[in-house]
């Protein structure tokens, strides 16, 4: 299998400390991986890194045979686990779509039918359609991600990079989102996507990594199950997930879970 | 009635002040609004106040001063980037520190000089009505680049000042984008410097564009309803100082807080 996404022992660190070291990894081209692992394991950085938005310390990362800073515009659709923009921006939940589409454009280049008609496919397949008029403030959490998703969509990236998207979103959207990634997969584009759920990775991914800084399993979920790591990461979450007080965007920054608890 | 209302503009001098005023206006205004929605409200102040350095480097080596505080302020500009960047300081502390040394460093070498003939109160508090052929020249060479700049990146400029990281992550030049936006906010300032002065050109990159943001849902029509209100206060100003005998651009920006005040109360009591 030739990869889309190929990591050589790659090691990510912020300053002294290292979210992430001795990472290889390689997704094929149609292939929806889930990441899963404790709270701090490195998960938002291994899709950061990914994304070009991190420089790895050490070791190589290809996308589709090059250096994510050297890919052209609009390869890689990256939708964060929280959303730090001004949420009083003037956007309506069509302009965020919208803007999905603007890597494809030139500086010069008009935003043209094409362009529109990718945009309410996208908001679309969210079930953003009543809403797509609204302003971005007059959302709820769950629908603000999911407009984000549809700006995703309407980038038509060769890679999608998702961020715990599942996170305080109902089920029937959590079952919409299923959809939709499985779909993007359908179509031949790789999916690398963090997760906390541990019910139903099943119909999600294709393989699961279990991460805690270093890969500790990865393969098919039922091959993952079976080897134990799993269990081991789905008790720690069980266990201290619920007991995390506030939320840290800076995941990566934070103290390894196993010695901080 | 008709012919006294239209008679400040029988003068060559007002001609000339309505066209500097029209183009700042909408220049300053326009660019306020990316000023507005990234919270950087504070650059207006800075790179105005470190072109003063350069207003006095070419006041002594006998250079033309709007080039001499053009350099200065994109290279302040620059300056301000490059600390954010490199020394992993807030761009607000960066602004901070750049600006009060170039500041700091026109007062120093104007502190050395003994002939002291620099008519400082010109820049600090402007004067439109002394606008010049040649300055306006300069105003449209400049501020027409700098609008045509800011058309043709337009769509990368809105996506990267809404979410830089997933701009980043899809491909676009964000960190040459955040560059851009700087040199071009101290050419803009620049440009607006002779008609509001250093003190002042900081409102008309913000009010307006405040004004805007209070009433407007969408980006395009903010950009607009920004220019209009640009161009309303710096007109409107400029008409308003010939009746009132004031200095046009504390006239401007008091129009153009006017304005804003009247878009809050309106945002606040429009009915649902």
């Amino acid at each position: 299998m030739s990869c889309a996404v190929e990591l050589h022992k790659v090691r990510v660190c912020y300053d002294a400390f290292c979210a992430l070291d001795g990472i290889d990894l390689c997704v094929g081209n149609g292939e929806a991986l889930g990441i899963v692992g404790p709270n701090g394991s490195g998960k938002s950085t291994l899709l950061k890194t990914i994304a070009g938005l991190l420089r790895p310390q050490r070791g190589t990362i290809c996308v589709f045979g090059t250096e994510p800073l050297r890919l052209p515009r609009g390869t890689i659709a990256y939708v964060p686990q929280v959303e730090a923009v001004d949420w009083g921006f003037p956007a309506t939940v069509r302009d965020v779509v919208a803007m999905g589409r603007f890597s494809h454009l030139p500086w010069w280049g008009r935003f043209g039918p094409v362009d529109r008609a990718l945009v309410e496919e996208a908001i679309e397949a969210v079930g953003m359609t009543p809403m797509a008029g609204r302003h971005i403030a007059e959302l709820s959490g769950g629908q603000q991600q999911r407009a984000f998703i549809a700006r995703a969509l309407a980038q038509q990236p060769r890679l999608l990079l998702l961020d715990e998207p599942t996170t305080g979103v109902d089920a029937a959207t959590e079952e919409a989102l299923r959809i939709v990634v499985r779909a993007v997969v359908a179509r031949g584009t790789p999916v690398l996507m963090t997760t906390h759920d541990l019910e139903r990775v099943d119909d999600w991914f294709d393989r699961l990594m279990v991460l805690d800084r270093r890969t500790l399993a990865l393969g098919t979920p039922g091959e993952v199950a079976a080897s134990g790591a799993y269990s081991a990461i789905r008790e720690h979450t069980h266990t201290h997930g619920h007991l995390r007080v506030d939320h840290d965007p800076h995941e990566g920054h934070e103290a390894h879970p196993e010695v901080r608890v | 009635m008709m012919h006294a209302l239209l008679a400040p503009f029988a003068y060559s001098f007002m001609q000339r002040a309505l066209v500097a005023a029209l183009i700042v206006g909408a220049l300053c205004s326009m660019m306020g609004t990316y000023v507005v929605l990234r919270k950087l409200s504070f650059i207006g102040d800075g790179l105005a106040h470190a072109s003063f350095a350069g207003i006095v480097i070419a006041y002594l080596q006998n250079i033309d001063y709007q080039l001499g505080a053009a350099v200065v302020a994109v290279l302040t500009a620059l300056g301000i980037g490059f600390v954010h960047r490199k020394g992993r300081v807030s761009l607000d502390t960066s602004i901070g520190v750049l600006f009060t040394a170039a500041f700091a460093l026109g007062i120093f070498l104007m502190s050395r000089q003994t002939r002291y003939t620099l008519d400082l109160q010109s820049f600090l508090f402007g004067d439109i009505l002394s606008v010049t052929r040649g300055d306006l020249v300069f105003i449209v060479v400049v501020g027409g680049a700098v609008f045509i700049a800011a058309m043709l990146a337009y769509r990368d400029m809105l996506f990267a000042s809404f979410d830089p990281v997933v701009a980043e992550a899809a491909g676009l030049p964000v960190k040459w984008l955040d560059y851009g936006l700087l040199v071009a906010l101290a050419l803009t300032i620049v440009v607006a410097l002779q008609s509001v002065g250093i003190v002042l050109v900081a409102a008309l990159l913000v009010t307006p564009a405040a004004a805007a943001y209070q009433l407007a849902k969408r980006f395009t029509p903010m950009l607009l309803l920004s220019a209009a209100f640009g161009v309303t206060s710096t007109v409107g100003g400029l008409y308003a100082s010939y009746f009132l005998g004031s200095s046009s651009g504390a006239t401007i920006v008091l129009v153009a807080t006017l304005l804003f005040f009247i878009a809050v109360a309106f945002k606040r009591f429009r009915p649902a």
